[in-house]
């Protein structure tokens, strides 16, 4: 593997559920996508974008319908749970809510413990009871909790703190990629401003390579150095973050941006989306998103826009992306 | 609507024919032992060995031993108990199955009704002595044992008691048909349905409670207040309409397997000759014809009731009409 | 303070208290706030700050056993504490209405969107049941629904989120309220719609003239809606005041330390959020002192025998911290947060 093998790659991935009464309903439809080592990208969109979904498939806890899953090169895509168990250590999630992902009656030690029972050591043998030991120590101090934390129950602990025991146990088997799914969205500001900085902190110590599955554009900004902006089950835009976010060049995205509210007194007035994002069961033909853009043309209900570069690194699926270039079209 | 309607009465016939199977594979298809014998019953002639052996294509294969058996269950009716001296067995359970019906249709009246009074009290003035003194009369009500329950109240109305004013009216042990005596019915059937329904009273009312209480911290409660109604209007227009769900659910399912056969102490105490008790004969002369015919009835009725249940479900909450 | 006499409600002291191991524990201690005609206030606070009993009490609808409210809060120079059940409930609905965070839960799930509109209104007005659904449908267009005859006539679990909470404020406006509690409106919601939500919420003043008592976590909500905000911390005020103050010139290091925490949309982007360590205490173990005390970059003796009395820092501004009152107030924010690109 050399440093320009991604480390996640994903190959005109979809994601299909069938539904009672023969619908379909195509929570991923067709994404590509390449994660660099060392890099933290942000998949951001609305609730039933698929972005979870996408998440999950991308670490094959969901198996994809079409497409290809690559980790570090690998096809992972269809490779038997036993085949990739080896490859688990490698590739960890972090989930949204944070109680629910941890067993109540087992102690924190135990919970963490328990992937360093099942897995090898690096030196492929079991690891021993000292190791693990010491590594829980280890693991208590990245993520900033007490060692006594681990004799403890989950419910003795807060929201923040569970969040930081599920990184540590996502941490445990020192991962190379980390999918996080919503991991602050739970979270007080306060509190969540804590969990960003640890994912911060973890990376620069680990050098781990983040997919961060959000919905909060701020917090998406503050942790990724790509974003990758989704709707409707396909990425619409995707590029270096501040590009992205300052500079958007799909619709989706400038109202995306617009609709945060900030917290600025007399900042302008959010631009408005009419309507409810549609249901992904029988989603718009053509542009995606032409149901609800404020741009929309003759042809965008017609002739569904592929993603392409409008700048090195910046891709956008629209006819007429914003900034000006349209013009040329 | 119509559609799901007709799709689950789909479900209903496919689900009768495989229970239908199913007892016919559990009487007659168990290898090692010679059906003849079981139908023909103890210390049978080799004669009438022989003629049940014809009758029922014994010595044919099995799916015409099938055919031949629900010919004689569904459609000449025909099918005789050789225990009982050649009786038949569909008019028995024919004329069974309204007195059952009498006794569960009462009772459930009964439990229904007070259940949800007990249950919506208790709700209503939760963590009281009210709510206290009711669930624990519920409790009692599950503990006793109907049979037991039976038995006492037969001697205090029938023999300690029964010449006083209270219990002068009650008449002897067994039934009286509704088209002959309507009073006299009502008369010999009310205290089996009281102590029929006393032990559901009990489950009931503690579920609805439970259901009520649980609901009470639900968003929609709090929204409901919020808009200003009274107090009784939230508990019974949007909690006890919400609770009904469940409650029908479990109702569903016990009047069926009462129905079906379930009263059988009840019937057995009180000698009301429905099917519980016509079963419960069966079973002490290991009346095999009889035995198959009123199990196959109460499946059909468990199965029917749960189709029926299925579609009051469908009338009460929308978000399942939906799901189909 | 403005010359209006009388604020349309006007909360002095409020206090409630749950019993907890054989003594009483206060969520919400000492919490003073008006709400004037046709204005929106902000009621910001984390999880477990008290922002909602809050409202609870003032609605009269917290019904565990046990709970005490005590101090007095006014509607139009009515006392809602202790209020007859009876004369209350005549106004909640009719005079104050409440919106709910979840709008997939805050619907009885068994019953058309129209019904359960159509009761609210027949629960306060002597109206037949057409003329209530022509209302309805009436208030449905106006909160932007679309083709709202038929959407009456649907069940909750068959609209989207927007729609609901749509449904929910028609619902709310029904009777003309006054007064509109709004307990995190826009929280469940993406935030396309929340901005459909926050726009139409910010109209009512002109075109219902409600005044609004929005309830939320999120600063940014408060920033682009209320005219005044109210901090909680621990079911105790930090500091209330006119947003635009509060925001440029937080008085309270805890207002400060949680704009501090937001991370930036546009501007620099910090290398580290500047996070307030720790946990908020539970109303259990909050401290003597200042309940902030704790996490707080500035605390000192003064700070610990008991919590700081709310003291006046500026025109509408209060803030229960000793610092201004020492003569070190907080300097205005250095990290203001760039409003575009």
């Amino acid at each position: 593997m050399t440093p320009f093998t991604p480390v996640l790659e994903l190959r005109d991935v979809r994601k299909t559920y069938r539904l009672p009464r023969g619908q379909k309903l195509k929570a991923v439809d067709g994404i590509s996508l390449r994660v660099m080592p060392g890099e933290m990208l942000g998949l951001v969109g609305e609730s039933g974008c698929g972005k979870s979904t996408l998440g999950r498939c991308m670490l094959r806890l969901d198996d994809v319908s079409s497409g290809q899953v690559l980790f570090e090169g690998r096809d992972i895509t269809t490779l038997s749970e036993r085949k990739l168990r080896p490859l688990r250590p490698g590739m960890q999630m972090v989930f949204q809510n944070s109680t629910a992902a941890l067993n109540p009656r087992r102690r924190v030690g135990d919970l963490l413990a328990e992937p360093l029972r099942v897995h090898p050591g690096p030196d492929g043998r079991r690891r021993t009871a000292a190791t693990i030991t010491a590594r829980l120590h280890e693991l208590m101090a990245l993520v900033g909790l007490p060692a006594s934390a681990l004799a403890r129950y989950p419910h003795a602990f807060s929201g923040g703190q569970r969040q930081r025991i599920n990184i540590a146990r996502a941490l445990a088997l020192s991962p190379r990629l980390v999918v996080a799914d919503e991991p602050v969205s739970a979270l007080d500001v306060s509190v969540q401003a804590q969990i960003v900085n640890l994912f911060a902190d973890l990376r620069a110590r680990l050098g781990l390579t983040y997919v961060f599955v959000a919905h909060d554009l701020a917090v998406v900004r503050q942790i990724s150095t790509r974003v990758a902006v989704m709707y409707l089950g396909a990425i619409v835009e995707c590029g270096e973050t501040d590009a992205v976010l300052h500079a958007p060049a799909h619709p989706y995205t400038a109202a995306l941006t617009a609709a945060v509210p900030r917290p600025v007194v007399g900042a302008a007035p959010a631009m408005l989306l009419r309507g409810d994002v549609p249901s992904p069961v029988n989603r718009p033909a053509g542009c995606r998103f032409h149901t609800r853009c404020p741009q929309a043309q003759v042809r965008c209900g017609v002739e569904e826009p592929l993603l392409r570069a409008i700048r090195p690194g910046h891709e956008v699926a629209c006819h007429y992306p914003l900034g000006g270039e349209h013009r040329k079209v | 609507m119509i559609p799901t309607l007709l799709r689950r009465l789909g479900q209903t016939l496919f689900v009768l024919f495989g229970v239908s199977v199913l007892v016919f594979a559990v009487f007659f298809a168990t290898p090692g032992a010679d059906p003849t014998a079981r139908i023909a019953g103890r210390n049978a002639s080799p004669q009438i060995m022989e003629k049940v052996r014809r009758e029922y294509g014994f010595d044919r294969a099995l799916p015409v031993q099938y055919m031949t058996m629900m010919k004689k269950l569904f459609i000449t009716r025909d099918l005789a108990s050789y225990a009982d001296r050649g009786e038949l067995v569909v008019p028995q359970i024919e004329q069974a199955a309204p007195v059952t019906a009498c006794l569960v249709c009462g009772a459930a009246f009964i439990w229904v009704s007070a259940s949800i009074i007990m249950g919506t009290l208790a709700a209503a003035f939760r963590d009281t002595w009210v709510d206290r003194t009711l669930m624990l009369a519920g409790l009692v009500g599950i503990s006793i044992p109907v049979f037991w329950l039976g038995q006492v109240t037969n001697l205090i109305t029938q023999s300690r008691y029964h010449d006083t004013w209270l219990f002068s009216w009650v008449p002897g042990l067994g039934y009286v048909p509704f088209s002959e005596d309507p009073g006299g019915w009502f008369r010999a059937l009310v205290i089996p349905w009281v102590v029929l329904a006393v032990m559901f009273i009990g489950i009931y009312s503690r579920v609805l409670r439970a259901d009520l209480v649980a609901l009470a911290g639900e968003d929609f409660m709090r929204t409901a207040r919020a808009k200003g109604l009274s107090p009784t209007r939230v508990m019974l227009r949007h909690g006890l309409r919400t609770a009904l769900v469940t409650f029908v659910s479990l109702f569903g399912l016990d009047f069926a397997q009462l129905v079906g056969g379930g009263a059988l102490l009840t019937e057995v105490v009180f000698g009301l000759p429905g099917v519980g008790r016509l079963t419960y004969r069966a079973l002490t002369n290991l009346d095999l014809p009889v035995i198959m015919a009123t199990v196959m009835y109460s499946a059909i009725f468990v199965v029917v009731a749960n189709a029926v249940v299925d579609m009051v479900y469908l009338l009460l909450d929308p978000r399942v009409r939906d799901a189909r | 303070m403005p010359a209006d006499p009388m604020p349309l409600l006007d909360v002095r002291n409020l206090c409630v208290s749950v019993p907890a191991n054989g003594g009483m524990i206060r969520l919400v201690e000492n919490v003073s706030f008006c709400v004037d005609e046709a204005e929106i206030v902000g009621l910001v606070g984390e999880s477990g700050s008290g922002k909602s009993v809050t409202a609870m009490a003032l609605m009269g609808l917290i019904d565990s056993p046990g709970v005490q409210v005590r101090g007095s809060a006014r509607f139009r120079g009515q006392e809602l504490v202790g209020m007859a059940p009876r004369a209350l409930r005549a106004l909640r609905g009719r005079d104050i209405a409440m919106i709910f965070q979840d709008p997939m839960t805050a619907f009885t799930p068994v019953y058309t969107i129209g019904w359960q509109i159509d009761e609210q209104i027949r629960a306060h007005e002597r109206l037949s049941r057409r003329a209530a659904r022509a209302r309805t449908v009436q208030l449905l267009a106006e909160m932007g629904v679309p083709d709202p005859a038929r959407t009456a006539q649907r069940y909750p679990h068959q609209l989207s989120g927007g729609l609901r909470q749509r449904a929910m404020i028609a619902m709310a406006l029904s009777c003309n309220p006054t007064l509109l509690i709004a307990d995190e409106p826009t929280t469940a919601l993406d935030v396309t719609v929340q901005a459909q939500i926050l726009e139409l919420l910010r109209g009512l003043r002109h075109s219902h003239g409600s005044s609004v008592l929005l309830i939320t976590h999120d600063m940014g909500v408060v920033a682009q809606t209320c005219a005044r905000t109210l901090v909680l911390y621990s079911g105790r005020m930090a500091e209330s005041g006119p947003t635009a103050t509060l925001f440029a010139r937080p008085a309270h290091p805890y207002t400060a330390a949680l704009l501090d925490s937001i991370p930036p949309l546009y501007g620099p982007r910090p290398h580290r959020l500047p996070a307030i360590a720790g946990l908020p205490p539970t109303p259990r173990e909050r401290p003597a002192g200042c309940a902030f005390g704790p996490r707080c970059a500035h605390v000192h003796a003064t700070c610990l025998p008991a919590p700081p009395a709310l003291a006046s820092i500026g025109p509408g501004q209060q803030a229960a911290c000793v610092l201004p009152a020492e003569g070190t107030p907080l300097p205005p924010r250095a990290t203001a947060q760039a409003t575009q690109p």
